[in-house]
């Protein structure tokens, strides 16, 4: 079976993320004066194939906490989708 | 003693530790390409140096890709058997990434990348890194990072006081540790750690351009001094 999974690495809500900050004062600058906090993380899509949505699972969650996030610095979430 | 400098795609500041080591310090020195799987020709009585730079083109996270590069899993086995690995700048962002070192190193708090020279003040000097300084000391060593700020959590910075881990921290040039010395927003101010058995080190700031008397500043070389002169020792 193949599987997509969209997954989003965000930084942790008590680190300062200075990317997000500069973006703000950007659109700050713009006239965006509503907006109140930008925090800006990454967005993997990968593309596996498993034997189950459960070894799926299990596989997205390895690749999370082995490289594609750092838990000191990083939270991610995912969901998975049938191809 | 021997040094090994490993060369990762993106390494930057390589040559400029070979030179160092090999030129100014006169050691025995040779550079381990990042695809060799054995580092046999080490023993734990030697130095492993990860250089400076943005391996990988600091893809995904500093550090992050280059500790799957084929030469870490010797390196980590080389650690582990009591072997000496230093990481400077991103060999720094490396070791944390390899589990090597505790922490991480997040972008610098004021959104930029920061090339200028700073003030460490030397918190320990039972290590064998620096081990010829002086506790308390001011050294002079440039800094040049976007991605600096070392961080853990609470009970991991607790550990690191507790185990006298932390080998140096940004202050001004009298000593103090003000904000205004932090130059990148690092937790407590600190610029370099050790591990808890003493034998891996990681710093920022980069004591090899800060070797020799061309260089204008010769404050860093007390560190390589140090580790050779422990080593004839043993």
């Amino acid at each position: 079976m193949n599987f997509r999974a969209e997954i989003n690495v965000m930084p942790h809500k008590e680190l300062l993320d200075p990317q997000g900050k500069a973006v703000a004062a950007g659109l700050h600058k713009m006239n965006f004066s509503d907006v109140a906090d930008v925090r800006i993380g990454k967005h993997l899509t990968i593309k596996l194939s498993a034997a189950s949505e459960a070894e799926a699972k299990q596989k997205i969650e390895e690749a999370c906490k082995k490289l594609l996030a750092n838990p000191i610095m990083e939270s991610y979430t995912f969901e998975l989708f049938s191809e | 003693m021997k040094f090994g400098v490993v060369v990762f795609p993106g390494s930057n500041c390589d040559k400029d530790m070979l030179h160092v080591l090999g030129n100014v310090m006169g050691a025995q020195v040779r550079e381990i390409f990042h695809k060799e799987t054995s580092i046999d020709d080490f023993s734990e009585k030697d130095c492993i140096v990860l250089p400076g730079g943005f391996s990988y083109g600091d893809y995904l996270r500093t550090g992050a890709i280059a500790r799957f590069s084929p030469v870490m899993n010797a390196i980590i086995e080389f650690a582990n058997a009591g072997g000496k690995v230093l990481g400077i700048c991103n060999g720094f962002q490396v070791l944390c990434e390899s589990h090597l070192l505790p922490g991480a190193l997040l972008r610098n708090n004021n959104m930029q990348y920061i090339c200028k020279n700073v003030h460490l003040k030397v918190e320990t000097n039972n290590t064998q890194f620096t081990a010829l300084t002086q506790k308390g000391s001011v050294l002079e060593i440039p800094i040049a990072h976007g991605e600096g700020r070392f961080y853990c959590d609470e009970k991991t910075l607790q550990e690191l006081y507790a185990n006298d881990q932390v080998l140096f921290k940004y202050c001004d040039a009298t000593g103090n540790y003000t904000e205004a010395a932090n130059p990148n927003g690092s937790i407590d101010n600190i610029a370099g750690i050790t591990n808890k058995t003493r034998n891996v080190f990681g710093m920022m700031p980069h004591p090899e351009r800060a070797s020799e008397l061309a260089m204008n500043n010769t404050d860093g070389r007390i560190l390589f001094e140090s580790l050779l002169a422990k080593a004839a020792v043993v």
